[in-house]
């Protein structure tokens, strides 16, 4: 099928209105579909995300102006948040801890609300880091299985918690 | 072996045909790693770049593998090698035109290469034909373990593996799949497409990555979410959930098309066949759009006579720097497209 506005490229975006009982239904390609502002944005570009983000200041930092807050910087690298929003990269491990008020609705937004690590872990780091990770883990997986109504695998679990507490 | 060497082969991933290859053209996950005391790449200056580009050259080089290891230093390629080992998905587009001491290790077999000061300071990737996306973790993270023995990598109690961006926290690992889908975008299917892979947090790209449009049918599929969830999480839902799911959609697609209205995908297969045959001048968008057509055409056995390796083969071939390689000098876009034409013409005549 062809697309209505421009009759030469494919139709790959089907729209059906119902208005006042009458359906009227609209086949148009991508392109066209953007121009008339119709195309779904399958992602939503990163710059765009943290100058939204990063111009709110957090609950936390609410008694503190903006501009001083984009002004802080990281006594390690020297990073700024402006110098972030424009550059999208951080400067060095430090700047999580430094920003992490700020960064945080980010993170939370573009990693589906999670905010702790529960992968892998590296062979040196500390036990007491790793026992945490674990029990990070576990608990996680104690909701699911609660959610799923799985109450034996809670109950293992939840023992589990325990012994490593 | 020197960069110029790899235009003359076929990437051997490309060449084999992997499971559910008929949608599924590749497999590939990536891990972000930064070592730790050092700045990300933004902030480090020159020298620092040089100590992590040495003392990760090192670490890589001494990662027991099947195959021969190469660094190649990239600050000091020319701008074709560079562009050639960026067609080849060797290294991305940014790590071939960035700045300052940079490199990349590369296996003889092209299954694994790793960047070094690309946005971060490790980037290493593996490689597969088909859908294999367990066989490329658990060949990664034989490296990873190894290179955690040799070096130690930013890491955060909460965060996890730390990356200059935090859309690569966690894991810092990047799952992805090169697909094929004539079908879904023939029985206008692709929207459908879009929007699933986006409400599962999945991103969709051209076959060239981040930025690139989606030519002759040719997505890349990656996941976005990377903290939270383990890497096994990731992996397997992706290979047992997410890549079944699709390839069952655009394999019931190819068959609807072809009991719908057979005499007009079989006109379409041919007709590209026979253009590809025959062009004196063909862009490389053209061409992507035709052998797209083609390799729907030999999968779906309408073309009976020529291997699927061919087609994929040239899919590395007809870009502007493998041919500029293959012509020893540098060509006009116009040059460039005659050559193309040529080289497409040589590979698919009929004896």
């Amino acid at each position: 099928m062809l697309c209505q506005s421009c009759k030469t490229q494919t139709a790959t975006i089907h729209l059906t209105e119902i208005t006042n009982g009458h359906r009227v239904e609209t086949h148009l390609c991508q392109a066209c579909a953007q121009k008339q502002g119709l195309a779904i944005q399958t992602q939503i570009p990163l710059n765009e995300l943290l100058s939204t983000l990063l111009s709110v200041p957090p609950e936390a930092a609410a008694g503190t102006p903006p501009s001083l807050q984009e002004q802080k910087a990281c006594p390690s690298c020297g990073m700024t948040l402006q110098r972030f929003s424009k550059e999208t990269l951080l400067g060095c491990p430090q700047d999580y801890d430094v920003f992490e008020k700020n960064l945080l609705p980010l993170i939370l937004r573009t990693q589906n609300d999670r905010s702790e690590h529960c992968g892998k872990v590296p062979a040196d780091a500390g036990r007491v880091q790793e026992k945490q990770m674990r029990l990070a883990q576990l608990r996680r997986k104690l909701e699911e299985a609660v959610r799923r109504e799985q109450y034996e695998t809670a109950a293992r679990l939840r023992d589990e918690i325990r012994k490593l507490q | 072996m020197n960069i110029r060497d790899l235009s003359k082969q076929p990437s051997p991933w490309l060449q084999e045909s992997g499971p559910a290859s008929d949608v599924v053209i590749s497999s590939r996950i990536r891990l972000a790693r930064n070592l730790a005391g050092y700045e990300f790449k933004p902030c480090l200056t020159p020298s620092r770049q040089q100590e992590v580009l040495d003392t990760l050259k090192t670490a890589l080089l001494s990662v027991p593998a099947d195959e021969p290891l190469f660094f190649f230093n990239i600050e000091e390629a020319s701008a074709l090698e560079r562009e050639l080992l960026a067609e080849r998905y060797l290294i991305s587009l940014p790590h071939a035109r960035g700045e300052g001491p940079r490199g990349v290790v590369i296996a003889q077999n092209e299954y694994f290469s790793a960047m070094i000061n690309e946005e971060d300071h490790l980037r290493m990737q593996v490689f597969a034909s088909g859908q294999q996306l367990e066989k490329c973790f658990e060949h990664i993270s034989r490296v990873d373990n190894h290179l955690e023995t040799k070096v130690q990598f930013a890491f955060h109690p909460r965060y996890g593996y730390l990356t200059a961006c935090p859309t690569n926290l966690g894991t810092g690992i990047r799952v992805s799949v090169m697909l094929h889908l004539p079908g879904l975008k023939m029985t206008g299917q692709t929207e459908k497409f879009f929007n699933a892979a986006r409400d599962c947090n999945l991103a969709v790209r051209g076959l060239f990555g981040e930025g690139s449009e989606a030519v002759g049918d040719f997505y890349q599929l990656s996941n976005q979410v990377t903290l939270g969830v383990t890497e096994q999480e990731i992996v397997q839902n992706f290979s047992r959930n997410i890549v079944p799911k699709i390839v069952e959609y655009e394999q019931v697609a190819r068959q609807r098309l072809f009991e719908d209205n057979p005499e007009a995908v079989e006109d379409k297969i041919h007709r590209s066949l026979a253009i590809l045959r025959s062009a004196r001048l063909i862009s490389s968008q053209e061409a992507l759009i035709l052998l797209s057509h083609v390799r729907l055409g030999i999968h779906t056995g309408r073309i009976p006579d020529i291997p699927i390796s061919k087609i994929n083969e040239l899919f590395l071939h007809i870009q502007p720097a493998h041919l500029q390689m293959q012509a020893g000098r540098t060509l006009s876009p116009d040059h460039r497209d005659i050559l193309r034409a040529q080289i497409i013409r040589t590979a698919l005549c009929p004896n």
